[in-house]
């Protein structure tokens, strides 16, 4: 039942992303990608990842389609006609998700407990977090605890991110668009 | 019947793997900067299942020790992939910033019309 | 404009909820799904939302733009000292085993005081991108 919902979900996944290639209004392609963000959190909460699933729910479906609504207001929301064929990446693309699945032939089949990723860290962090920290969430001690210095990392690179957005947008003064004879830069 | 349970065995795999070829494809084939940002998330979101599907373990719970539960899936792999989609979200609102400097400074956001605008000068 | 009233009134009953929800996964982190980095962005979808349906200068009125740009860099802070008191208490950096009576209780405090450094840095930085987006607008 669990492998059945999570191949449903998965293959809706894969129709939004043709969705995503195919559009050329960025309104709708901003939608769907809402919409993918929501899946996949859906995927997430099959894969037993709660934690990463409520993340994915708030920052991908919410603030990232935000972000992104707000800046197709500032910008265009029609993508113009392509120039090149897409023959190349598309080729490029082929050869490499060829190449991929070759490679996943080998590997162990979905959901089993014995493989070696799941036998030794992982069971290791879920044995000792209660004794040790008495976090019965082994997200949460490993995230904070064992690999705090994983997550001082992630936190500096948020902040910087930050930092860098609103040195980027927060602070400078619009400058005088250049006009040079293309056809107006009528944004939104 | 053997073809069956392979695809079962490796559908996820398959499926990150589609997702991540249409990710380079539309960061390649594509002149739209917001294109290619929602692109380049897809891919990174593709890592997210690559990493979340082997710690899933059929029949588990989610990693949190009760007593009433014996199996539960691996939690080392929601720790990496939760601090990556709070760190995708932020470098994904610079790429945003730099979308919106670009349009204020060339008046369009499609790779090509910017590459002629810098020739003609 | 009828649709816009109720959309007023449902998010102005819909807020404090919000914010309680964004606490709960906070301190509720150590026992169910949540933490720090939830709770962040919850808590700025809260008030991204005020802003959406009432305008910039309101949500900027609620939670000032000085505020926001402190409190980036005040999280990391908050995190990196959580680490360098484990120093003063003899362990390693971020060992949080000598900050209480017994090892469990220091860990569930230096685990508390870290998701509270990261709940701070990641609200604070998801709202100053989306005010530093908002403001660029005409």
């Amino acid at each position: 039942m669990e492998a059945a919902i999570n191949m449903g979900l998965l293959t809706l996944m894969a129709i939004v992303t043709l969705g995503i290639i195919r559009l050329r209004n960025l309104f709708a392609v901003v939608i769907l990608a809402g919409i993918y963000s929501f899946l996949m959190a859906s995927v997430m909460i099959v894969l037993d990842a709660v934690d990463v699933a409520m993340t994915e729910a708030s920052v991908g479906a919410g603030i990232s389609t935000v972000l992104m609504l707000g800046v197709l207001y500032l910008t265009k929301v029609e993508e113009a006609q392509p120039t090149h064929t897409p023959i190349l990446p598309l080729i490029v693309a082929v050869i490499v998700g060829a190449a991929l699945v070759y490679g996943t032939l080998d590997t162990p089949p979905f959901g089993q407990a014995d493989t070696v990723m799941n036998t030794y860290v992982g069971a290791d962090y879920l044995k000792r977090s209660v004794p040790e920290t008495g976090i019965p969430n082994v997200v949460t001690s490993v995230l904070a605890s064992y690999r705090g210095f994983d997550t001082l990392g992630e936190t500096t690179v948020v902040f910087a991110a930050g930092i860098g957005v609103l040195l980027l947008l927060a602070r400078a003064k619009k400058p005088k668009r250049r006009k040079q004879g293309e056809e107006g830069d009528d944004a939104s | 019947m053997e073809l069956a349970a392979k695809i079962v065995a490796h559908y996820n795999q398959w499926i990150t793997i589609f997702l991540m070829v249409a990710g380079l494809y539309v960061v390649v084939a594509r002149g739209n900067m917001i294109k290619k940002l929602i692109g380049l998330s897809l891919f990174q979101t593709s890592v997210y299942l690559l990493y979340l599907s082997p710690g899933k373990v059929l029949g588990g719970t989610p990693p949190i020790v009760d007593p009433a539960f014996e199996v539960y899936s691996n939690p080392l792999p929601h720790v990496l992939i939760l601090t990556a989609i709070v760190v995708g979200v932020a470098t994904l609102a610079l790429g945003l910033g730099l979308v919106v400097r670009i349009n204020e400074v060339y008046g369009t956001i499609e790779e090509d019309e910017i590459i002629g605008k810098g020739e003609g000068e | 404009m009828l649709l816009d009233v109720i959309l007023r009134v449902i998010t102005k009953l819909l807020l404090p909820f919000i914010l309680v929800f964004a606490l709960y996964v906070q301190f509720h982190g150590d026992y169910g799904p949540g933490g720090g980095f939830q709770a962040g962005v919850i808590a700025a979808a809260s008030v991204i939302l005020y802003a959406m349906l009432f305008g910039l200068e309101a949500a900027r009125a609620l939670v000032p733009v000085w505020v926001v740009e402190k409190m980036i860099p005040i999280g990391v802070l908050i995190y990196a000292g959580v680490g360098v008191a484990g120093m003063f208490t003899g362990q390693a950096f971020l060992d949080y085993n000598h900050l209480a009576h017994d090892s469990v209780h220091g860990q569930e405090w230096g685990v508390f005081l870290v998701e509270v450094g990261v709940f701070v840095t990641v609200s604070s930085t998801m709202l100053g991108i989306f005010y530093a987006f908002a403001g660029r607008g005409r």
